[in-house]
């Protein structure tokens, strides 16, 4: 388990298209926030805030990661949001299209 | 988002659940391993029957727990093995199952391949025969290479290769290296503590301090390398190693040992660190209220290593090393990369505990080799 989790750049991360939490994907509600796990690649994230926690949950409801942005997060906080999830797409704990 | 200093001190208080539970799930063993953590040999009468390991993996799935390390003993030796492997990973909770590797043959392992979630370490105690026969036994290091070339013929894809860090070991990190490289498969080191039957060999089969300052550069270069968060006391010596770095005892590592009983971590099978019982009240109950799991998410006393500058990064080191060696908790751990600990050791006169629970055969096992 590596608790060192690379900030990836947000560039390969297009935030104007449709994400949501892959199925391979488990969330632990936790007292910081909740720990997802993705069965096949053994990764274990920590994710470190309930909204983000909220924001990953209802990602698919969405069109866009930047719609569910718009509607759950303070706009002010966008950016290390993004920053974020593109880590999340990175770590293949969300799938795009 | 967090940082991560703090998010330790989380894990410190404890989790709904844990990240790391280890159920054994026999005492029964087929070799008599020196270091055995828990002096296994004999089967318990008393261990979990089927329906009853089942009822626990329903329980592990509610709560959650992403995946358990199955050990033993020999787990494989249980004949509801493949039963309840097949039934956890169908609940979607990953095993991760370690194993001598005597019982896998070519069957056994094309119907490991054939599951999803689930993860095989099969162990050795050194890079060729002789070093690792000396510890497990004779016929145990071709037995575990037999396992092995059937998993990468069965195309199990990148199993790991476990291995306890001896006095002797330790000097053929490159070889356990290129062993598992001509598998494909993953190396894991983990430190050898004085628990089980580790407590009568672990003063002359720890590493030196200095074998243990070069496995540590050797790991710092080598992220990929699986520890277990092993060796977080090696952290006092530079930039902390990948991994938690704690001891996650009680509060995100946990054992289900194979009669039920709830201990604070697989390497402290003795009363004082035994929390309770699955059979009572289930294992969810155990891990959110015995006193003892309560007692050690408290914050710890730095004691002896107060004024030691790289606390913060080993943070008095492993429970079950002080404890088993005779230490207090408060003393520094007994591998302290100063030395700190080795003089506490000088100095202790207490006897040291030996674990409550020994299922150790009586007279050496031979190998039965296939
Ligand atoms: S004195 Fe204590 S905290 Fe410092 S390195 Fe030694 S064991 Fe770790
Ligand atoms: S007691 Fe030692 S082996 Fe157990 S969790 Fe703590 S550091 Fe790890």
């Amino acid at each position: 388990m590596s608790t060192r989790s690379s900030l990836a750049t947000t560039s390969t991360f297009d935030a104007s298209s449709h994400w949501e939490l892959s199925s391979a994907v488990s969330l632990r509600d936790e007292e910081f926030g909740a720990l997802a796990y993705h069965h096949g690649n053994r990764r274990l994230v920590f994710l470190k805030s309930r909204d983000l926690v909220n924001l990953v949950r209802q990602l698919s409801e969405y069109d866009s990661a930047q719609k569910a942005l718009d509607a759950l997060i303070d706009a002010r906080e966008h950016e290390r949001y993004l920053v974020a999830l593109s880590s999340l797409a990175s770590s293949e704990l969300l799938r795009g299209g | 988002m967090v940082a991560e200093n703090s998010l330790r001190d989380r894990f410190e208080h404890g989790l709904a659940a844990p990240i790391c539970l280890t159920w054994e799930l026999t005492y029964a063993c087929n070799l008599a391993c020196t270091h055995c953590l828990s002096s296994s040999g004999r089967r318990d009468p008393r261990e979990l029957s089927t329906v009853e390991a089942k009822a626990l993996i329903d329980e592990i799935a509610a709560m959650q727990i992403f995946y358990v390390n199955i050990g033993g003993g020999e787990p494989m030796i249980r004949r509801d093995f493949f039963e309840l492997v097949e039934y956890a990973v169908n609940r979607r909770v990953g095993v991760k199952f370690s194993t001598n590797g005597t019982r896998i043959d070519a069957r056994s392992a094309r119907r490991l391949a054939s599951l999803d979630y689930l993860d095989v370490q099969v162990s050795i105690d050194g890079a060729d025969a002789l070093t690792s026969d000396r510890i497990r036994g004779v016929g145990s290091y071709d037995a575990a290479r037999r396992a092995m070339d059937h998993l990468a013929q069965a195309h199990f894809g990148p199993f790991k290769i476990s291995v306890v860090m001896t006095r002797h070991s330790v000097e053929q990190l490159d070889e356990f290296e290129a062993l598992a490289s001509s598998y494909g498969a993953q190396l894991r080191l983990t430190r050898l503590r004085p628990s089980g039957r580790g407590v009568e060999v672990w003063q002359e089969l720890h590493p030196t301090r200095e074998q243990n300052r070069r496995l540590y550069r050797w790991l710092l270069e080598r992220p990929n390398v699986l520890t277990g968060d092993s060796f977080f006391h090696l952290s006092a010596l530079g930039s902390p190693l990948e991994g938690l770095n704690l001891c996650g005892a009680g509060r995100v590592v946990c054992l289900i040992d194979p009669v039920g009983d709830v201990y604070a971590c697989p390497f402290v099978i003795h009363d004082e660190f035994l929390a309770g019982n699955v059979r009572e009240a289930g294992f969810g109950s155990v891990w959110r209220t015995s006193e003892l799991f309560r007692s050690l998410r408290e914050p710890g006393n730095p004691g002896a290593c107060a004024s030691c500058g790289s606390f913060d990064a080993c943070r008095g080191g492993c429970m079950a090393a002080k404890f088993f060696t005779g230490l207090e908790m408060s003393d520094p751990d007994p591998e302290c990369v100063f030395g700190h600990g080795e003089r506490a050791l000088e100095l202790r006169v207490t006897i040291r505990p030996i674990s409550s629970s020994d299922h150790s055969t009586r007279v050496p096992v031979a190998l039965a080799l296939r």
